[in-house]
């Protein structure tokens, strides 16, 4: 019993610690004990049979955490028969939960898990309500183990994808949300007349209705899909006469109104390499995270492409070229997630009690040129391996070794 | 050297790539349109001071990494490269100190202008996805001159593209390389002297995209190509003959012919998306069928596994940095591809295929090399900076033009913030045959397309 205890003590010595809860510290320790951070700092004792990482000249930082994906739910995106993610024939699917399809054999799992990302949000698809989001740690045989907390939010799309959902017309989609936004408060108020079928009849089921209350109640945030100006208003005009908790996601715009956003006190979920115009959103451009984040909005930043999540530092580190400063981008993809995801008190910073996501890095893990070295998720040290791994030692010499 | 010729040698040089058409004849009553020029470029160099960057670190894709080094340009051309460069009293001086500077970058995979922004129906112009084999179509003649993701990718170092067809098809049609200036045409963009590339795909999508009529199988993808060329054989023949001996009425002109012809004559490049590494061998022996080579395989997610082949062939591949995963024959996409590659003594070229990936190839061949690198492959910094600036100017054919920075090259220039293999660096500005193109702290020099004008907040 000792022994099991001891193996799960590991000690993370001599990095530069970035707790991005408070400032760097040279020449730190990281204890973790039982899947969890138990103390920081440069007066940490070592318990006697921790396993020691020598982390001298190396970054340490949290697991990093991409607020956006399909990670668990696609393996190939362009095979239907491996993609979970969207509820086909509902389109207000907000009692959807994703979390049964998530496949913890995936592989892309460890493709993505070594090289530093170890959280992501698991976000389903769909028209008007997509469904409940749900936050994995990648590792894990079990959906249970993987799961750290379900649900995140409920998903809505407010953009140009949601027209169809909406009769063709931005205002129908508007519209369309509103009704059943109240709808959903009827049927909370009227159950038993629901159930004696003496209501009209309601703009979705019971199921999707009733998973609607938590949001209409304020416990729940609200993920809303919105990139152009005007759709950003609109989510942020809903969420105050429903008195929602609203996250904004695309924000491709918000830039133009990054006081007004910051202002509502919402967060945005932010892609910063997205600068491609598109009539969802003519003014998108790469400067936008780092003007939101300097008006004063929480701003996690996003690999949206699932099989890449991993590039997530990238985003990161571009964030940084137009303008974000390198410690909000290092924020916008551990802490404030967290926070966002209302996870902010077990995950995102190196902090005693947090659980023990944590990485250390050759040198800044923005660039290029750094690479991996270990890799903890919940305390377990990950293997630096992957089937991609596996491919490039196969064929490393020529001919290959079958 | 063509660049004496920026103007003078387009018509001429893309005509090398227009037979069947007989040695020049002067246009008479009785010519016919082969015999006339075939959509020609107009490009002119932008009239431009001298430029000498002065104290910059000077990435040259000749070997060399050059410190406190400078580099004079004038009239488009290149004309010294060193430590020590004595500049004209009316050159202007540009302070390099703390920056790098290497060649323009160049994109062998492109779809800017046929697939333009924003991304309707109405501008979806790169798959004439009616027939699987559409040799007769021309990517120049989709070409948008205003999409707005040109100044995107000027503004990430671009200086010249190969403009693709999309790859619904078998042979999807030709490629235009351009120089990615402001312009009211793609004749004014169209690189004097470069050489048309022919779209060919392997795999999934000709099959996916055909399944009701054919071909829905790889072994029908194989048939389509070899009935496709046996029939250019003929007609090449037919032509070549008659291109001789002039006896009789001339043979039918037929446009999806004359480009799979000129294929079978070394004059067109054949430019193959292909993923697998056994289907790139089918298509090594279809090109040893019919006698013509395949130039670069794009896209290429296993070449790694046939490295040793590609090398020997001397087939090129355009490939990502890291994309995989996202159809069944990406699977087995690996960060390593390039190093592995070049290690075998291939020639890599990083291309984007992505209006968004073009903006930053710069990194993502710093991906490519450093993970190359943290596998024990010792890539150099040199090699990854000819990944996309030398290497794809051989895939089309320009790398005695471009892809370098040696006296008497086209002055393609770009001169970046910080290392251009750090994330943080940015393309502040961009020479194109000299002009500046592209100055990220000057709006006088940040060009924008009629869409943009008025559009944008």
């Amino acid at each position: 019993m000792i022994a099991f205890l001891l193996a799960q003590t590991i000690a993370i010595t001599g990095g530069t610690v970035y707790p991005v809860s408070g400032p760097k510290i040279d020449n730190a320790t990281v204890l973790i004990r039982d899947g969890r951070i138990a103390a920081v700092g440069t007066n940490v004792a070592i318990p006697a049979g921790a396993t020691r990482i020598d982390a001298a000249g190396k970054w340490v930082t949290p697991g990093l955490i991409d607020g956006a994906g399909n990670m668990g739910l696609r393996e190939i995106s362009a095979v239907q028969n491996t993609n979970e993610g969207t509820l086909r024939g509902n389109e207000v699917a907000a009692a959807f939960n994703v979390a049964e399809g998530i496949n913890p054999a995936s592989t892309l799992i460890p493709v993505t898990r070594i090289e530093g990302v170890t959280t992501t949000l698991a976000v389903p698809g769909g028209d008007l309500i997509w469904g409940q989001a749900v936050l994995i740690d990648l590792d894990g045989t079990t959906i249970e183990a993987m799961v750290a907390k379900s649900p995140v939010a409920i998903v809505a799309d407010l953009s140009e994808g949601a027209k169809s959902a909406g009769g063709g017309s931005r205002a129908g989609v508007a519209q369309r949300l509103r009704r059943v936004f109240d709808d959903a408060n009827e049927y909370s108020r009227r159950r038993t007349d629901y159930t004696r079928a003496q209501m009209q009849a309601l703009s979705a089921s019971a199921a999707d209705l009733n998973a609607l209350l938590p949001v209409l109640r304020g416990q729940l945030p609200l993920i809303v899909v919105a990139n152009r100006r005007s759709d950003i208003e609109t989510a942020l005009r809903i969420a105050r006469e429903y008195k929602l908790r609203l996250i904004l996601a695309g924000a491709a715009e918000g830039w133009t109104i990054a006081d007004k956003i910051a202002a509502a006190g919402v967060p945005a979920l932010v892609q910063p390499m997205d600068n491609i115009p598109g009539y969802d959103a003519l003014g998108v451009r790469y400067e936008n995270a780092g003007l939101l984040a300097k008006a004063g909005v929480k701003v996690s930043l996003l690999e949206t492409q699932t099989e890449n999540s991993r590039n997530l530092r990238q985003q990161a580190g571009n964030a940084v070229a137009y303008g974000m400063t390198w410690e909000q981008a290092l924020r916008g993809v551990t802490l404030t997630p967290a926070e966002t995801f209302g996870v902010g008190r077990d995950y995102g910073s190196l902090e005693a009690g947090k659980v023990a996501n944590v990485v250390v890095w050759t040198g800044d893990p923005f660039e290029f040129s750094t690479g991996v070295e270990h890799v903890f998720i919940r305390g377990k040290e990950i293997p630096l391996r992957s089937r991609q791994t596996e491919l490039m030692e196969r064929y490393k010499t020529l001919p290959p070794r079958y | 050297m063509v660049i004496l010729c920026a103007a003078g040698c387009a018509s001429a040089g893309a005509r090398a790539a227009q037979a069947p058409a007989p040695a020049a004849r002067s246009a008479s009553t009785d010519s016919t349109s082969v015999d006339r020029a075939q959509y020609p470029s107009t490009y002119k160099r932008h009239p431009n001071p001298p430029v000498v960057i002065r104290n910059a670190t000077i990435m040259t894709a000749t070997g060399q990494e050059i410190q406190g080094g400078s580099i004079l340009f004038r009239d488009g051309r290149i004309v010294a490269v060193g430590t020590t460069v004595a500049a004209p009293a009316d050159a202007v001086v540009v302070d390099g100190t703390g920056k790098w500077v290497t060649p323009g970058v160049i994109d062998t995979h492109s779809h800017l202008g046929v697939y333009s922004a924003p991304s309707t129906a109405a501008e979806s112009d790169g798959n004439e996805a009616t027939n699987p084999v559409t040799a007769e179509v021309w990517a120049e003649h989709s070409f948008w001159p205003q999409d707005p993701q040109i100044p995107l990718a000027i503004a990430g170092g671009v200086t010249t593209i190969q403009a693709l067809p999309g790859s619904a098809n078998l042979i999807g049609g030709r490629s235009a390389v351009i120089k990615l200036v402001p312009a009211r045409s793609v004749q004014e963009m169209k690189f004097p002297g470069a050489r048309y590339g022919l779209k060919m795909a392997c795999g999934e999508n000709p099959k996916r995209v055909y399944q009701n009529r054919g071909p829905s199988t790889r072994m029908g993808n194989m048939a389509g190509y070899r009935a496709a060329y046996i029939q250019a054989e003929q007609y090449r023949r037919r032509w070549d003959k008659w291109n001789k001996d002039h006896t009789g009425d001339a043979p039918q002109r037929d446009l999806r012919m004359e480009s799979l012809a000129e294929v079978l004559r070394g004059n067109i490049f054949v430019q193959n998306h292909c993923y697998r590494a056994d289907e790139m061998v089918q298509m090594l022996d279809l090109a040893h069928e019919f006698g013509f080579k395949i130039r670069s395989f794009h896209h290429a997610v296993e070449a790694y596994k046939i490295a040793d082949i590609l090398a020997r062939e001397g087939t090129a591949v355009s490939i990502w940095a890291d994309w995989w995963g996202f159809k069944q024959e990406a699977m087995d996409g690996i960060h390593e591809n390039a190093a592995l590659v070049q290690q075998a003594g291939g020639r890599p070229v990083i291309h984007s295929d992505s209006e968004s990936g073009i903006q930053r190839l710069n990194q993502e061949a710093a991906k490519a090399m450093y993970s190359g690198r943290r596998a024990g492959i010792q890539i150099t910094r040199d090699q990854a900076l000819r990944w996309f600036t030398a290497n794809p100017a051989w895939v089309l054919g320009l790398d005695s033009i471009v892809g370098t920075l040696e006296p008497g090259k086209m002055a393609d220039v770009v001169l970046w913030s910080a290392d251009p293999l750090s994330v943080y660096a940015r393309a502040l500005q961009v020479y194109n045959d000299g002009w500046l193109v592209y100055d990220r702290n000057d709006p006088a020099h940040q060009p924008k397309t009629d869409f943009s004008i008025g559009q944008q907040p």
